[in-house]
């Protein structure tokens, strides 16, 4: 691996116990190790996180914009996926 | 789909507030558009921590060292942030620095200044960072979704910045005379060349009407610098400062002050690399690339010896 080959990486951090990791922004680092080590001193100088995973950019997978429509549309009518579908008296209480 | 449609999309998206994310497709125009602000932006970030830099060693007191490090190193974090984005855009990091290294790229002509004291610290963070977090606000909602997150996270980070610088000038300004004079020196040196960040009048701005149209920009040059001045003004006359500029005056009918007239010349000209320190921050930038030559090859080799012991140990 020469330096302009280092790989570019993802990098989610936990902002507390009990929260998932959320992306925070990404960096270049020659491994994962000192991924994280950067991570640490780029992301979380203000303890904004409990725990940092970093992934290589390139094994992440994503939908595309071009198929948003047929992978979210179905979807839309689907309301009944809702309890605001659903109707109980108002005697009943919370529910 | 047809080229049209995709514009059809983006112009929609762009109405509607929807932010261009980097897989979106865009215009060309648009993408060499952001991108150009991003780089711009990231190596004036960079290039920023040369002044200050300069007063590390120099800092009067352990808690002034601790925090001038500490605003570095955000700013340090900050150019990555802007890095990081517009690499999203599809040309590398190594491009962008040596884009910068080669003299193609430009950075805000506010850091070919130099900080000759130590209130001109305080003037950076209080007047340079305060013209930056105006700017930046503006920014956040920016229809570029990397550069919007990058704004969001950087502004969350400058207020610090600036409270450090203007507590540095309310310290020097309630000391003796003569620090008093080095703060009011030091606001007479930096107040011209700040108003200076935010770009040509946008009549003369060739990037501005664009860029406002496809909403990278929500604000134009010279509204952005008249908020910075409106709400600037008090806080100097708080310092008991005098802003060097006869021409300020409130204008009760517009509810905001009137003002001078920025020498345009000395702008164009630090532009065009004949500021006091165009040439040694460049230097400064070289030799630093240079000198971190051998840590990015141990780092390099480091990682290729590990990954043949986890091969070997696999086999
Ligand atoms: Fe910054
Ligand atoms: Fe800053």
């Amino acid at each position: 691996m020469e330096r302009k080959d280092w790989p570019l990486w993802e990098v989610f951090v936990r902002s507390k116990a009990g929260l998932s990791h959320k992306h925070s922004g990404s960096l270049h680092a020659p491994d994962a190790e000192m991924a994280i080590s950067n991570a640490r001193d780029v992301y979380t100088r203000r303890n904004e996180g409990v725990s940092i995973w970093v992934v290589e950019s390139k094994h992440i997978h994503s939908t595309l914009e071009t198929d948003s429509e047929s992978m979210f549309d179905p979807n839309e009518d689907k309301i009944y996926r809702h309890p605001t579908f659903y109707d109980i008296p108002d005697e009943v209480g919370h529910m | 789909m047809s080229e049209t449609d995709l514009q059809t999309i983006f112009d929609r998206k762009i109405e509607n507030e929807v932010k261009i994310e980097p897989k979106d497709w865009m215009p060309d125009a648009y993408r060499k558009n952001v991108l150009r602000q991003m780089a711009q932006h990231a190596h004036s970030e960079v290039v920023g921590m040369l002044p200050e830099g300069n007063w590390i060693t120099r800092a009067p007191s352990m808690r002034r060292k601790v925090a001038l490090l500490a605003k570095i190193q955000d700013e340090a974090g900050h150019g990555l942030y802007l890095y990081s984005a517009a690499e999203t855009l599809g040309t590398d990091r190594e491009r962008l620095v040596l884009d910068l290294l080669e003299g193609k790229a430009k950075y805000s002509s506010i850091f070919n200044y130099p900080a000759l004291t130590w209130a001109d610290i305080g003037a950076v963070g209080w007047l340079v960072d305060g013209a930056a977090i105006v700017n930046q606000i503006m920014l956040q909602k920016t229809s570029y979704g990397p550069y919007s997150r990058a704004m969001i996270r950087i502004c969350k980070e400058e207020s610090f910045h600036q409270r450090q610088g203007y507590e540095i000038l309310l310290t020097l300004c309630r000391g003796t005379e003569e620090q008093k004079a080095m703060a009011q020196d030091a606001l007479n040196r930096f107040w011209w060349p700040s108003l200076m960040m935010f770009g040509p009048s946008d009549k003369d701005s060739p990037h501005s009407a664009q860029s406002m149209a496809w909403k990278v920009k929500r604000m134009g040059n010279d509204d952005l610098r008249q908020k910075f001045i409106d709400q600037t003004v008090k806080q100097a006359d708080f310092l008991g400062l005098t802003i060097p500029d006869p021409d300020l005056k409130w204008n009760e009918e517009k509810g905001q002050y009137d003002w001078g007239q920025i020498d345009w010349e000395e702008f164009y000209n630090v532009i065009k690399g004949n500021g006091p320190c165009n040439k040694e921050r460049l230097a400064a930038r070289q030799a630093a690339y240079d000198n971190g030559a051998w840590v990015r090859e141990a780092a390099t080799a480091y990682a290729n010896k590990r990954a043949q012991r986890r091969d070997k140990d696999a086999a």
